[in-house]
């Protein structure tokens, strides 16, 4: 038996980003005593990058809002997608999570009557972002962990112990869910990254809320942290997951300067008003409509410019078209040899807003062009082009109590989770998602391991199983024992990374096809293989090669999974376009794609090329419910739903 | 694209000691501090240290000192040095080093949880809060903290006086009190809390004598000596020394 210091707690949160902080307040509320681990520091998580804002209809900017119509938009936004319970209930709860948030301290913009100001986002037929400038994550992030400060304020004065029923535990990482011998949640294995220590907290219910995997691309707006550890515990843990061939592109990253290429613009750019051309200066956004959003967009730049001022006379402009369209359609210009300078196409709101609004209404991106790369945006155009931003696929869970399929104590919720947003997330939905999905995710949680009559007891094996995994990158040099690998030095983690990034970006990005998706597998094989080999200089104190070591194992997973997928679904739907399935296909609306470990038993069997270490399973999605599909416009519904999905 | 070699002197070493490492190290068009930093992981000390997260400015997590100088790495445009001058990185020097570029910021966590939460209030619901704009935007301006501690790092009431930290929470948590406290829901004085008094008598006010060092190396451009700083001195002396403030506030904690 390994040993390694115990903690008993009731419920862990993995990742302490806005789901994670949501869950972990819930759960401590319902009286669970909470730990939440969280990869950096507290406050630093990937969050802080949400930019325009929470999407709740409230109705304060416009008073047809409602439940109904923000459910609309989101199935609309994931192609009919989506898991639509989860987007039924995320549109019913988001104004009340919004609320809450200004009881706990949150301050947002306001609407000249004193109520919460609401922004135009794409694909959202009325302005219902609850947003703060153009910083909104950083003020949710701080919100929960002030409130969570709150809660360990409360404690302190009961007990005299700030920590006494939730504690966050500060740069430390999990690297395996344990389970008991009946194969339910019993506890994480986790490493602090300041000394490197091994720890294992022992609890009945884990949440995972670790964000997304964008770290396995190149070009992203994702932060160090997405290294996909969440779908990677689920998927050892033995749940599986939900449709990872959606990964959104968002449409505007910073091209220029290279060190900074991929990091976000933000979505309020075009719904304040700012609009993009091509290097002929060209709006040709307008001829990118796809024909299921024809009526709901401007044909004219007149149309769309009168838009702000009389929404209920004129049509929005197709700068507001959902995230996949616009992506692909700067992609298309791009190719077409219409780009700007530095491969991307020009975003303008120096000619469409005078500069002291520019600079109240997007202070941080005024800030972040002028000092990372010396553009003016009150005075030029910025260079802008798709950046790998968001996964839509994630771990299958239940609706309703967010709990993961097949493994009994554990859930997820917010990037993480897969679902909510189908084949494509509108802007917006991602906060509003980690808000619902994060409460939900802590109160069945907590009400999971308070009805366990007893804690589970941890397999010792996987404790030492995990330890020694953890441990491998130290002793990479030298065979490894029935392998013919005598004598092969170590390999660099960091050059591993580099090649894994360069590959799903130019193999698996914004639009696929079927040879490369092969010669991706095949490139993902080999550094699987490789990966076995990484090895660490130095200690076990504060050491980065060694973190990206044991990163490198969830980035390959996930990316696996993404590939496999991309390469079984034979259509082009949302966050996942097929240059050879360039069509949206009925038929694949009602069918998921799950993702499960080929070998659940052999732990990491990494070294088969051929075989893989993911299986594909196809299911059937659940039908919509009648009174949901009667929302919708029959003329709407034919452009998505086959013929028996119509008839029923 | 036109690239140079830099040189590089980084700190390495942990608590027991260490010193400055010479690097040479090559720099393109466009780069950052933190680029060359992870260029020097990636080539030739895989095993150095530095905390960093989303590489934009936004969460305030590569701190560290640039020519003596608090700054954010990811912020720090090689292009503001010369070619020829080298580029000395040292970790934040008001806090324990643990390792390489990365320092014990726990005296923040620390203090932020003594400065007393939003006390909400008990008249409202959720959903029933009206505030204009106007009334909002300067504890907004404070909520723009992305709590890097630059500010933290660069007071000198801490950063050469260990023996300070108790007494004093720094420029960051007395903002975060001018913060709720110009919140104009705040209900804590209702329920018996007077901020800008606490912010003197258990949070150090009285250290900060308003050099304004704070201000000068916030990377969000806050402006914390003016807009919180010298505000929250302004309502703690008129609270201790006013007597008419006094007797109204005897007067109504009696009441209650």
């Amino acid at each position: 038996m390994t040993q390694v210091e115990r903690q008993r707690w009731d419920v862990v949160v993995v990742g302490a980003g806005g789901a994670g902080l949501r869950a972990a307040t819930e759960a401590r509320e319902q009286g669970a005593r909470t730990a939440v681990i969280c990869k950096s520091l507290f406050g630093k998580a990937h969050t802080v990058m949400a930019e325009g804002g929470i999407a709740a209809a409230m109705g304060n900017a416009n008073e047809h809002d409602g439940w109904e119509v923000h459910f609309r938009d989101t199935m609309r936004g994931g192609k009919f997608l989506n898991q639509w319970r989860m987007a039924e209930l995320h549109a019913q709860e988001a104004p009340d999570r919004v609320w809450e948030l200004e009881t706990w301290g949150a301050l947002f913009d306001r609407t000249a009557d004193g109520r919460i100001s609401q922004r135009n986002f794409g694909g959202h037929e009325y302005p219902r972002l609850a947003h703060v400038g153009d910083r909104t994550g950083l003020e949710l992030i701080r919100t929960l962990q002030q409130k969570i400060v709150a809660l360990q304020q409360e404690d302190f004065r009961e007990s005299g112990d700030y920590e006494a029923g939730l504690k966050v535990f500060q740069e430390c990482t999990v690297t395996r869910i344990v389970k008991d011998a009946a194969g339910r949640v019993a506890g994480v294995f986790c490493y602090e990254r300041e000394s490197g220590r091994f720890f294992v907290i022992e609890a009945s219910a884990v949440v995972i809320a670790t964000g997304g995997i964008g770290k396995s691309f190149k070009v992203t707006s994702n932060s160090w942290e997405y290294t996909g550890d969440g779908h990677a515990l689920a998927l050892l843990a033995g749940a599986p997951l939900l449709n990872m061939e959606f990964v959104q592109f968002h449409p505007t990253g910073m091209v220029w300067p290279p060190s900074v290429k991929g990091i976000l613009v933000t979505e309020s750019v075009r719904g304040d008003g700012g609009v993009l051309r091509n290097s002929e200066g060209k709006r040709f956004m307008f001829d990118y409509i796809p024909d299921v959003f024809k009526e709901k967009y401007a044909e004219s730049e007149a149309e769309g410019d009168r838009w702000y001022d009389d929404p209920e006379n004129n049509r929005r402009p197709p700068e507001l078209l959902p995230r996949d369209e616009v992506a692909r359609a700067i992609n298309a210009e791009v190719k077409a040899g219409r780009g700007s300078p530095h491969g991307g196409v020009f975003l303008d709101v120096s000619t469409r807003m005078p500069a002291e609004v520019i600079r109240r209404r997007l202070p941080s991106m005024y800030h972040q062009f002028k000092e990372l790369a010396d553009v003016d945006i009150t005075a030029e155009a910025m260079e802008v082009g798709p950046t790998c931003h968001y996964v839509m696929g994630g771990i299958a869970v239940d609706s309703d109590s967010a709990a993961a399929r097949g493994v009994p104590g554990l859930y997820a919720a917010g990037e993480v989770a897969g679902g909510m947003h189908g084949s494509n997330r509108l802007g917006g939905n991602s906060l509003s998602d980690l808000l619902v999905f994060g409460r939900r995710a802590g109160l069945h949680a907590a009400q999971y391991a308070a009805g366990l009559g007893e804690r589970p007891v941890l397999d010792e094996v996987q404790v030492d199983a995990a330890a020694a995994e953890a441990l491998r990158p130290f002793s990479a040099e030298g065979p490894t024992p029935g392998e013919a690998e005598e004598g092969r030095p170590p390999e660099n983690p960091y050059t591993l990374h580099q090649e894994l990034q360069q590959a799903m970006n130019d193999l698996v990005g914004i639009i696929r096809r079927e040879p490369e998706m092969e010669q991706a597998l095949k490139k993902l094989a080999d550094l699987r293989v490789r990966a076995r080999r990484a090895g660490v200089e130095g200690h076990r104190q504060f050491n980065p090669g060694w973190h990206l070591a044991l990163d490198l194992r969830n980035m390959l997973l996930v990316s696996e999974c993404i590939a496999r997928a991309a390469l079984e679904r034979t259509e082009s739907r949302g966050g996942h376009t097929r240059e050879d399935w360039p069509e949206m296909d009925r038929q694949w609306r009602h069918a998921n794609l799950l993702c499960r470990l080929a070998d659940p038993t052999g732990g990491l069997a990494a070294t088969d090329p051929v075989r893989g270490q993911i299986r594909l399973e196809r299911e059937e999605t659940e039908p919509i419910r009648p009174d949901l599909l009667a929302l919708f416009e029959k003329e709407e519904l034919v452009k998505y739903l086959s013929e028996e999905e119509l008839g029923s | 694209m036109s690239s140079y070699e830099a040189g590089f002197r980084v700190w390495r070493g942990d608590i027991e000691g260490g010193g400055l490492e010479d690097f040479k190290v090559e720099v393109n068009d466009g780069e950052v501090v933190l680029d060359i930093i992870h260029r020097l992981q990636a080539t030739q000390a895989p095993d150095l240290a530095v905390r960093w997260n989303c590489k934009a400015g936004k969460c305030g997590s590569c701190s560290a000192e640039i020519n003596g100088r608090p700054r954010l790495l990811c912020m720090t445009r090689m292009s503001v040095f010369s070619r020829e001058e080298t580029i000395t990185v040292t970790p934040l020097r008001a806090f324990p080093v643990i390792r390489d570029l990365v320092t014990d910021v726990g005296f923040n966590y620390t203090k932020a949880r003594e400065v007393p939460a939003f006390v909400p209030p008990r008249e409202l619901g959720p959903g029933e809060y009206r505030m204009t704009q106007a009334d909002v935007d300067r504890s907004q301006e404070f909520r723009k903290c992305i709590e890097c501690f630059l500010c933290q790092d660069t007071c000198h009431v801490v950063r050469d006086h260990e023996e300070n930290k108790a007494a004093f929470a720094g420029p960051r948590f007395l903002m975060r009190i001018a913060e709720l406290d110009m919140h104009p829901l705040d209900a804590a004085e209702a329920e018996g809390l007077d901020r800008g008094t606490t912010a003197q008598d258990e949070h150090g006010l009285g250290y900060c004598n308003i050099t304004k060092c704070c201000t000068e190396v916030c990377p969000e451009g806050i402006r914390i000596t003016d807009n919180a700083l010298i505000p929250l001195k302004e309502r703690a002396a008129d609270r201790k020394y006013d007597p008419l403030v006094w007797l109204g506030n005897t007067i109504r904690r009696r009441g209650r």
